[in-house]
């Protein structure tokens, strides 16, 4: 069966995230002052191929955990439904 | 006669400076290592060069860590090789696990966030590691960096545990030597501009001393270091040759 992955994956709450800061900033400066703490991070979806939805999970954690995220900076987060 | 090995991804861009300063600067031998290769060529150390290793897709270093040579420079490091980052090179090692830490976007005191492509000044900790032997006590090196990514972060704990084991090997610092947060360029934790694992064979620094290495740029001050780790293979080689 094929599975469809979402992942999010964000910088970690307690770093600075300049990007977001700069478009925190940018938003202000756009006549948007309400907006407050803008993060930036990725999305990514995949496809993936498995028997069933618990091993699908299991191979999207693995991607997650050793390429998709690095844990010393990011975390992540996904669903996963049948295609 | 050294032989060095100088891993180039796509995207690589500090390949060849590196190459030509140390077959003509340091008068060693320097070969490429291709990333889908695994043979390191009998090479002596490794440099894991500057650049944009495909694209800092994902994250800067992040891809090219999964490639057959850095398996194979794992492996060479695991052994006790000396393997040294330079910038992306850098990033790459921290990515593949062989340094603590990441390197995240920069910071900076002033202008937020910046690609910084400048002369800054650097301190190194101590005189006893492979890029650091020799460097006079307190002396500021002037070396040159390019890098968007290079905000070394790392937890407490291995922070408290890299001061402890004397792992930091380079802050950067005012002109003077006085490490200064107005001498940090891109909001690293404690000014770290470089460290090492906790063996001391596997090193990663942002600044380029590749690039301060011939007379004809105007500044000399990486010879410091890279003569430091050309001396310290060359003796790494020559116990070697006794013991066998």
């Amino acid at each position: 069966m094929k599975f469809i992955a979402e992942i999010d994956v964000m910088p970690l709450k307690a770093l600075l995230d300049p990007q977001g800061r700069a478009v925190t900033s940018v938003l202000k400066n756009m006549g948007m002052p309400e907006f407050e703490n803008v993060r930036i991070g990725k999305h990514v979806t995949l496809e993936v191929e498995s028997d069933s939805e618990a091993n699908a999970k299991v191979k999207v954690e693995e991607a997650c955990k050793n390429l998709l995220a690095n844990p010393i900076m990011e975390s992540f987060h996904y669903s996963i439904k049948a295609n | 006669m050294l032989k060095f090995g100088v891993v180039v991804v796509p995207g690589s861009n500090c390949d060849h400076d590196t190459i030509y300063v140390l077959k003509h600067i340091y008068k060693q031998d320097a070969v490429p290592l291709w990333h889908k290769t695994s043979d390191l060529q009998g090479c002596d150390a490794i440099i894991v060069p500057g650049g944009f290793s495909y694209g800092d897709y994902l994250r800067a270093g992040a891809l090219a860590r999964y490639s057959p040579m850095m398996n194979a420079v794992a492996e060479f490091a695991k052994n006790g090789g000396i393997v040294v980052g330079i910038c992306n090179g850098f990033q790459i090692l921290c990515e593949a696990g062989l340094l603590p830490g990441a390197l995240l976007l920069n910071t900076q005191p002033h202008s937020g966030i910046n690609y910084s492509c400048k002369n800054i000044h650097l301190i190194a900790e101590n005189d006893n590691t492979a890029l650091t032997t020799g460097i006079p006590k307190g002396k500021a090196l002037t070396i040159p960096i390019a890098h968007g990514e290079g905000r070394y972060f790392a937890d407490a704990e291995t922070l408290e545990k890299l001061n402890k084991n004397g792992q930091i090997i380079f802050r950067y610092c005012d002109e003077k030597g006085k490490i200064t947060p107005d001498s940090n360029p891109n909001g690293s934790l404690e000014n770290i501009a470089g460290i090492c694992n906790e063996t001391k064979n596997v090193f990663g620094m942002m600044p380029h001393p590749e690039r301060a290495s011939d007379e004809h740029l105007g500044n000399t001050d990486g010879k410091y270091i890279l003569s430091a780790l050309v001396k310290t293979v060359q003796a790494r080689k020559a116990e070697r040759l006794v013991v066998s």
